[in-house]
């Protein structure tokens, strides 16, 4: 089989996953925006001083169930973190592409890429 | 101001930057820090948490782009990224221990050396031949399709690449930008890889360098939805609306434009930085 072909159907189909994550996300981010400026529209924008943000908006399981009860932030974050997502999924897409490809030793190093990234999220 | 008010002051604010950023090739990352900082008063953690979420937006965007034209070269990308992902983490972490004056003058200078790199001559050496050990092992020669045919090239002193990756990558994860500028000289002048190669394999690793020191920020608190929401999508509107136009890119005037409000901001944070108001 020839593998030069074989890295172009891989970068292919990479493109376009890359597409559908960031637009998909952007739509997310759109409608969530829609509803934070009803819930919260003439609140105060005030980001002067660093809080941190509440746990409700930092992890995941809060965000979604939140994201299902109609929150406009909740939504935005749910948002956020598909984008986040994005560049990891990429990631897994290219160790099974190499794994198609029999290239043991871009397995491996794509692994440790995504072990690093894994450990920290 | 309301929210309203402000998403959307910040929505337009954001929509120049990304179609700056995509026309100059800086990305937008790096005038974004210093407009919430200065002018919007954002805190500057706050600042980098949405820069850094910017960033991946846009690059994940341009790469879906390149990545189907096959410039890119994934396997010296995915290499790459072993280094640069390592920095974004420790420069994360570091960024929760180095003081908030300190972090804006680090960033003046980097948006300083970014903008005079951004300024500089290209001029392409190819390298061809067998490449060294190292190169060969790795599968790191490649070609990429251009006007005259496809061109051949083979990577050049592999180690001092990676050592300046993993400075790019702190660098990205202690101020939350792409630093592009870092991983184009990486590529271009230690790895002799062609130009086009270098800029769209440097694109294609921002959105993975971005992502492993996102998790660390979205943990300290540092990516607020209400801020993040319209600088991601003025961002990503004025970077595909940049796409669009790219013609205008081989404008000089615009670039050195564009260089010199970068020079002014970064006095700007240097200025603010010393004098400890940020």
């Amino acid at each position: 089989m020839n593998s030069k072909l074989n890295d172009r159907d891989i970068e292919k189909a990479m493109g376009k996953l890359l597409r559908v994550g960031v637009l998909s996300s952007a739509l997310i981010v759109a409608a969530g925006a829609i509803l934070y400026f009803i819930q919260h529209g003439n609140d105060l924008a005030n980001y002067r001083r660093f809080i941190g943000e509440p746990k409700r908006f930092t992890e995941l399981r809060s965000v979604w169930m939140a994201a299902f009860r109609g929150r406009g932030r909740s939504i935005i974050q749910l948002g956020l973190f598909i984008l986040i997502a994005t560049p990891i999924a990429r990631i897994v897409f290219s160790v099974i592409g190499y794994v198609f490809e029999k290239d043991y030793l871009y397995v491996m190093l794509t692994l440790a890429v995504l072990a690093i990234i894994l450990i920290n999220i | 101001m309301s929210v309203i008010i402000f998403s959307f002051i910040l929505l337009f604010v954001s929509i120049t930057a990304g179609l700056l950023g995509s026309l100059t090739g800086l990305g937008g990352g790096v005038v974004l820090i210093p407009v919430l900082t200065l002018i919007f008063k954002v805190d500057i953690h706050y600042a980098i948490g949405t820069s850094l979420i910017s960033v991946i937006a846009t690059s994940s965007g341009a790469a879906a782009a390149y990545v189907k034209e096959g410039i890119s070269n994934i396997r010296l990308g995915i290499f790459l990224e072993l280094a640069t992902t390592i920095g974004a983490i420790m420069g994360a972490f570091l960024a929760g221990f180095i003081s908030t004056s300190v972090i804006a003058i680090v960033f003046g200078v980097i948006l300083i050396f970014s903008a005079g790199v951004s300024l500089l001559k290209h001029e392409d050496h190819i390298e061809v031949g067998q490449g060294g050990p190292l190169a060969r092992r790795l599968k790191l020669n490649n070609s990429f399709p251009s006007e005259r045919g496809t061109i051949g090239y083979t990577v050049r002193n592999i180690p001092g690449g990676f050592l300046m990756m993993n400075l790019a990558g702190i660098i990205s994860g202690l101020l939350g930008i792409g630093s592009g500028a870092l991983k184009v000289i990486a590529m271009d002048n230690i790895m002799r890889v062609p130009f086009k190669v270098s800029t769209t394999t440097s694109n294609f690793m921002i959105g993975v360098t971005a992502a492993a020191s996102a998790g660390i920020y979205l943990r300290r608190g540092y990516i607020d939805p209400g801020l993040s929401m319209p600088v991601v999508l003025g961002v990503l509107i004025g970077a595909f609306a940049g796409s669009k136009i790219l013609f205008a890119a081989k404008s000089k005037s615009l670039r050195m434009l564009f260089a010199i409000v970068i020079l002014l901001l970064a006095i700007e944070m240097i200025y603010n930085g010393t004098l400890h108001r940020i």
